[in-house]
């Protein structure tokens, strides 16, 4: 009985789940080409405007795939018990529950970092910024994850918890949307962004450091009512 | 698998209130190795209640809970109980052999193996298969698998007979009896009377 192996066991199982369950994968990733392929069509041919909000409309549709997707993260293991084992288990749960937001990032987050760059090319981005808008990218969407594991393990044990839940998160979420959105611009411009850059680091390390405890202890909170 | 020192298992001064209705109170119990405590009590009397509270999903609004005189919280209790629900905690997605090494990575190795556990609830030649075709009987044996391949000393069991025909009832009063003579100790509810003539059996009526 080792926490590392019950921790990468987590991981690995729920990319097995993902890949028999693909629609699940796919269906963020469609949601977040979507609405960058229509942004185009609906402001018309006008370029300039299109290059100046790109980062806007890349950082904002990530956030809303994100949360699109937050749901899968423990439904399906609330629903059958499986969450029930992995709080029983003698390992803590929160290193588990991390193993899982990991995995759901690896699911949910990585494939938007493949697509963005082909997209904001699209969008017409200077070649200069998409190295930015890739590490903003980088930080910023498992700071998604992790914030948003809070607000579904408040919320897995309700019925309709989907609208609490946007309530919820979405205000967290402003500051990574804020500094990376900005970043991006900054480098449009050719300005330095350390700044910005460090503060994601931050807030992605604060996120991963103490985001797993409140999720396992709201779990828990989640569980305690569930009688079935 | 357990040592034959004797672990134990106590509650004392339980109530649980829901929605203003004492479903149960003072109600005390103690529960050494190789015993078996049966719960019974017709349908809402908070049988279920009282095993999710035991397994500490929920607080006891009064009264304590001790494993081996320790509380809940300061003891190995995670470490040596296991539990099974209503909800099997088997993903459908998985093959049988898949949702049971996921089971041993959560916790202890137990005294038998995986390909041993599946041959004593008959489900040898299933590994590959995957959890959703199974029939309902097979998934709740499947879920017992786990209690025989983990490392554990007290079961937890809800309703552990749901779906299982005659030999599978049989079956499992033939594992329980083996777990007890083994120095484990089991707390299950179930609306049949369980049949299990070598071991010590103490009720508790919730009605």
């Amino acid at each position: 009985m080792s926490l590392s192996r019950a921790f990468f066991a987590v991981i690995r199982r729920d990319l097995i789940l993902a890949l028999r369950r693909r629609s699940e994968i796919a269906n963020p990733l469609l949601f977040f080409i979507l609405v960058i392929t229509l942004f185009p069509l609906g402001i018309g041919a006008q370029p300039h405007l299109l290059q100046a909000i790109a980062p806007g409309i890349i950082w904002v549709s990530a956030l809303l795939a994100a949360m699109l997707s937050l749901d899968s993260l423990f439904r399906s293991d609330f629903d059958d018990g499986s969450l029930e084992q992995m709080i029983l288990s003698p390992h803590p749960t929160s290193v588990l529950v991390l193993g899982k937001i990991i995995a759901h990032w690896l699911v949910t987050g990585l494939p938007l970092l493949i697509v963005a760059p082909l997209l904001a090319v699209f969008l017409g981005m200077p070649n200069h910024s998409l190295g930015i808008l890739l590490l903003t990218l980088l930080l910023g969407t498992p700071v998604l994850s992790l914030i948003g594991a809070i607000g579904v393990a408040l919320t897995v044990g309700l019925r309709r918890g989907g609208m609490i839940l946007s309530l919820l998160v979405l205000p967290l979420y402003v500051p990574v949307l804020i500094f990376a959105g900005n970043a991006v611009q900054m480098a449009d411009s050719g300005l330095p962004v350390d700044a910005q850059i460090n503060i994601l680091i931050a807030i992605l390390l604060l996120a991963l450091a103490l985001a797993p405890l409140p999720v396992a202890a709201a779990l828990k909170m989640s569980m305690c009512d569930n009688i079935s | 698998m357990q040592t034959p020192s004797t672990h134990s298992f106590e509650g004392a001064g339980l109530s649980c209130i829901r929605d203003d209705r004492v479903l149960f109170e003072q109600l005390a119990f103690t529960l050494v190795s190789g015993q078996v405590l049966l719960l019974e009590g017709k349908n809402g009397s908070g049988k279920t209640s009282l095993l999710r509270i035991l397994c500490g999903f929920r607080e006891a609004d009064a009264g304590t809970i001790r494993w081996c005189n320790d509380a809940i919280k300061d003891s190995r209790f995670y470490a040596e109980m296991a539990y099974v629900g209503h909800l099997d905690g088997i993903k459908k997605e998985l093959t049988v052999l898949e949702n049971l090494k996921m089971a041993l990575a959560l916790s202890d190795s137990g005294h038998y193996s995986i390909d041993e556990a599946l041959t004593k609830v008959h489900l040898t030649g299933y590994d590959d298969v995957l959890v959703q075709t199974l029939s309902a009987g097979q998934k709740r044996r499947l879920s017992l698998a786990r209690l025989l391949m983990t490392g554990n000393v007290l079961w937890i069991l809800d309703e552990p007979f749901t779906s299982l025909d005659k030999q599978g009832i049989a079956l499992i009063e033939t594992l329980m009896s083996e777990h007890c003579a083994n120095g484990g100790m089991i707390v299950l509810t179930s609306h049949h009377d369980i049949d299990l003539p070598e071991v010590d059996v103490q009720r508790i009526n919730l009605s």
